[in-house]
């Protein structure tokens, strides 16, 4: 197998080729995301080819690869440092990427407390649809120097081009961490979480799952006891394989052919805003809910709480599965899709139908 | 040609007839245009740039805003947007043909949203009033640039602010959760969401930083976080400055994510000691200040971790602060610092290049040998953690070519910066001060992509033109400016 592969020059051909013919092109990584987003009708361009690890310094906080570097790999070699993506990026199968990671924009539990794609990305190198390759940010944490172009390529959903390398800041992983489990009920559930969100305790998790919310908390053995006290709750041997479940979509709630939606809404939106089975996550900034409710009432619903839906898997993907913008909002989204995608040829349709 | 009187003239009727149509949208005491009301606005917190506006305004409300926009776009006006004045880069300079628009008077929180942990208020209002305002819950906004006392969030927003706590708690760009926008249509935008996310692209990052060149923000929803529950400082003092950036990277390497870890080197040291007798090792080359914050518990196991490496790290001296004011007294001097450093000479300039931690000693080195070349003395302070470097270069502006020479050194510890593999800029922006630089950090087509990017909010180029980002021809002439060894071919030039 071949791990340290570089194919921008043979990408910027075919993205040339594609400009030139003004043929679409489907991007993909591993394919883990496949289901996610629109349909695209594009010829497909593999870009897990491209990958490698270029630099890791854990001293620098920093790691810079190539787009098509599977994300497992990434993570093995940060964990041999006592490091980790702090994004927890979903797993919703083995082989995806770190450029389709960031590209989706998508987090797991550890997102309120560690930060989106968005937060960690420091600097890309990318292939815009003219070809053109172009590198913005860099691999230090602070960098003011012109737009921040490089944030605007994580969950763009590749619309705007390749990423050919990424730089993002990684951070320590905790030396410990336990979940304590409690039984009740979502809207109760919620309460406490909200409760708890607000004192200054190490969480990096808080999510309710049928009767139960579970609240993972970092430190030593020590530390942990004293918030067990402190808090209540049940220690749970099992908190480790709940989060990542929760996280790649593994635990039986998500085995369902029903259209699942995302809603991302203020944490404390009471429970529920729609009828249908749910498993909020992010202290209540992420709620996953299987309804059979008509689209439009359940985006109303979303919208009045100040937030938003996406029909995250199933359902009829051939609509917009990613909420209306704005009119003026649309229109700026257009304007940069042209600055990076003129003929319109890098994912057309993958986040709107329109372009 | 005309005359300097007759065009004085010229420009105060010009400017009589501009208040005349403002006041129609704007209250009469929300239009400056007389030159002693317009003086104030000549400069923001870099001083050796200054320029009258044609024009100042103060508008009250978002409509107001709208219209001011609108009437601009239509005159084809210029339009600077200021919020506090304290930016180090020359960003809310006026331009002398166009509109100061000052958002003092939207200085409201309008709202501490508990349940949520936000606050919504508007852009005049003060960082540090936010957190005044959220400590009651027990909760407080992170970012903490040193000009917090005064500095607006507005300003924070238009150059992605940090300050001493970024490695755990991030800069402005992680702490922002919507924007209001108003574009030079005269639309309002909403830009970002209550939750984390919304749909789209990641117009909020895109705009945090932008330095006013977008919109005008009109309105900011910020993040709030629980007050930790201790806070706790280490002060390790070193021999050499190479050790002290090892300490750093054993910290980092040992898994400790400090709140805050800072550098002064010995002239920085001294200086801060002279002001407010922090208690500052006068003979160190370097001190390290290291604090850990969090639950009771978690900083008191911390912190012995972090004591414990320090002192392997070869530190002559290492001090846990026994107490809140003694804390306070070590952060003290690192907070005084440019001021410190004002009081030992008449100017100072302040950098504000990032770079790659591991390259500090050669960073330093370097500067150290500069600041002999230029004969101009250099102290730093360095926000080790994120590895954003604050070089201040003392000068005497009333000596002839000091401050030319001052910002020469400057744009060249820059360039060593970027040579690194850093930035020009880690948090004070381009502004006009570093525009210049941009040529060096960026080739022509990435520039080109901003100004595209630019045009797709501003296709006029209205807002605050000449910032930011230079034109090719601007980086062409500054090429063939540094073939002829640094030295400016025509130097009446005005140049921004």
């Amino acid at each position: 197998m071949t791990t340290d592969t570089d194919l921008s020059e043979r990408l910027q051909e075919q993205v040339r080729q594609a400009a030139a013919a003004g043929s679409a092109l489907y991007l993909h990584g591993g394919r883990s995301k496949e289901f996610y987003g629109r349909p695209c009708a594009g010829k497909p361009l593999d870009v897990s080819g491209h990958r490698g690890i270029l630099s890791y310094e854990p001293t620098e906080l920093v790691i810079t690869a190539r787009g098509g570097t599977p994300v497992a790999e990434i993570e093995q070699a940060l964990a041999e440092k006592g490091q980790m993506l702090p994004f927890d990026p979903p797993h919703f199968a083995t082989d995806s990427t770190l450029g389709g990671a960031v590209a989706a924009g998508l987090a797991g539990p550890r997102r309120p407390w560690g930060g989106a794609p968005r937060d960690l990305l420091l600097g890309v190198k990318m292939l815009d649809g003219q070809g053109r390759i172009l590198r913005f940010g860099g691999q230090v944490m602070k960098n003011v120097a012109g737009y921040d172009i490089s944030r605007l390529m994580a969950g763009a959903m590749g619309t705007l081009g390749i990423l050919l390398e990424l730089s993002l800041k990684v951070l320590p992983r905790a030396s410990r961490e336990a979940t304590l489990v409690f039984e009740i009920d979502p809207p109760r559930g919620l309460q406490l979480v909200r409760n708890l969100a607000k004192r200054p305790l190490p969480i990096t998790g808080a999510a309710h799952h049928g009767d139960h919310l579970y609240l993972r908390l970092a430190g030593s053995d020590e530390v942990l006891a004293g918030h067990r006290t402190a808090i209540g709750g049940e220690f749970s041997e099992k908190g480790d394989r709940f989060w990542s479940r929760l996280r790649d979509h593994r635990l039986p709630f998500f085995d369902d052919p029903r259209p699942l939606w995302r809603l991302s809404v203020p944490p404390a939106t009471p429970h529920p805003i729609i009828d249908g089975p749910t498993v909020l996550d992010w202290a209540g900034a992420q709620r996953w809910c299987k309804t059979e409710a008509p689209t439009k009432e359940l985006r109303a619903a979303v919208s009045a709480c100040g937030g938003h839906a996406v029909l995250f898997r199933h359902g009829d993907r051939s609509g917009e599965v990613f909420p209306a913008l704005a009119p003026g909002l649309g229109k700026l989204h257009q304007g940069l899709k042209r600055v990076f995608d003129p003929h319109g040829i890098i994912n057309p349709g993958r986040l709107y139908a329109d372009w | 040609m005309h005359s300097p009187d007759q065009s004085s003239q010229q420009r105060a009727s010009r400017r009589k007839d501009l208040a005349r149509q403002f006041c129609r949208i704007l209250p009469t005491d929300s239009v400056l245009y007389h030159e002693d009301e317009l003086r104030p606005y000549e400069c923001d917190g870099l001083s050796a740039y200054r320029r009258v506006p044609l024009i100042a305004l103060l508008p009250e409300t978002i409509p107001q805003v709208q219209e001011t926009l609108r009437l601009c776009r239509k005159l084809r006006l210029p339009v600077v947007t200021r919020g506090a004045g304290t930016g180090l880069s020359g960003g809310a300079v006026p331009h002398e043909d166009g509109v100061l628009l000052s958002l003092t008077k939207f200085n409201r929180i309008l709202q501490v949203d508990v349940a949520n942990m936000c606050a919504r208020v508007q852009p005049g209002v003060r960082n540090l009033a936010i957190s005044e305002a959220a400590r009651p819950h027990g909760l407080y906004y992170a970012p903490d640039p040193s000009s917090q006392i005064a500095c607006s969030i507005g300003g924070n927003v238009a150059e992605n602010a940090g300050g001493v706590h970024c490695l755990k708690y991030g800069l402005t760009v992680h702490n922002l959760l919507e924007v209001t926008l108003v574009t030079i249509d005269g639309e309002v935008l909403t830009i970002g969401s209550g939750g984390l996310d919304s749909p789209g692209y990641d117009l909020l990052a895109l705009l945090t930083g932008s330095e006013g060149m977008l919109g005008v923000v009109v309105e900011v929803l910020v993040k709030l976080l629980p007050v930790p529950e201790r806070a706790q400082v280490v002060l390790a003092a070193y021999d050499r400055i190479e050790q002290a950036g090892n300490a750093v990277a054993e910290l980092i390497a040992a898994g400790i994510l400090p709140a805050g870890l800072e550098m002064m080197d010995n002239p920085a040291i001294r200086a801060a000691e002279d002001f407010v007798h922090a208690g500052y090792p006068t003979q160190a080359a370097a001190i390290l200040l290291c604090e850990v914050d969090g639950t009771n518990a978690e900083v008191s196991e911390e912190i012995l971790r972090v004591r414990r490496l320090l002192l392997a790290s070869g530190a002559s001296e290492v001090r846990t602060a026994r107490d809140e004011a003694q804390r306070q007294r070590f952060w003290a001097g690192r907070k005084s610092a440019f001021p410190a450093v004002g009081r030992i000479s008449p100017d100072y300039y302040c950098m504000d290049g990032t770079i790659p931690r591991k390259h500090l000693g050669q960073v330093l080195r370097e500067i150290g040998r500069m600041s002999e070349e230029f004969g101009l003395r250099v102290a730093n302070v360095f926000h080790a953690g994120d590895g954003n470097l604050h070089p201040l270069i003392l000068y005497d502006a009333n000596k002839p070519n000091e401050l030319e020479q001052a910002e020469q050194l400057g744009g060249k510890i820059l360039e060593l910066c970027v040579q690194v593999g850093g930035t020009i800029t880690g948090e004070h922006g381009v502004g006009l001060e570093k525009i210049n630089q941009m040529c060096v950090q960026f080739p022509p087509a990435e520039l080109e992509t901003f100004h595209a990017v630019k045009a797709v909010f501003d296709p006029e180029t209205l807002l605050n033109p000449g910032k930011a980002i230079p034109t090719l021809a601007r980086c062409a002439e500054f090429g063939a400016m540094h073939v002829h060894g640094g030295k400016l071919p025509f130097p009446e030039l005005e140049r921004f």
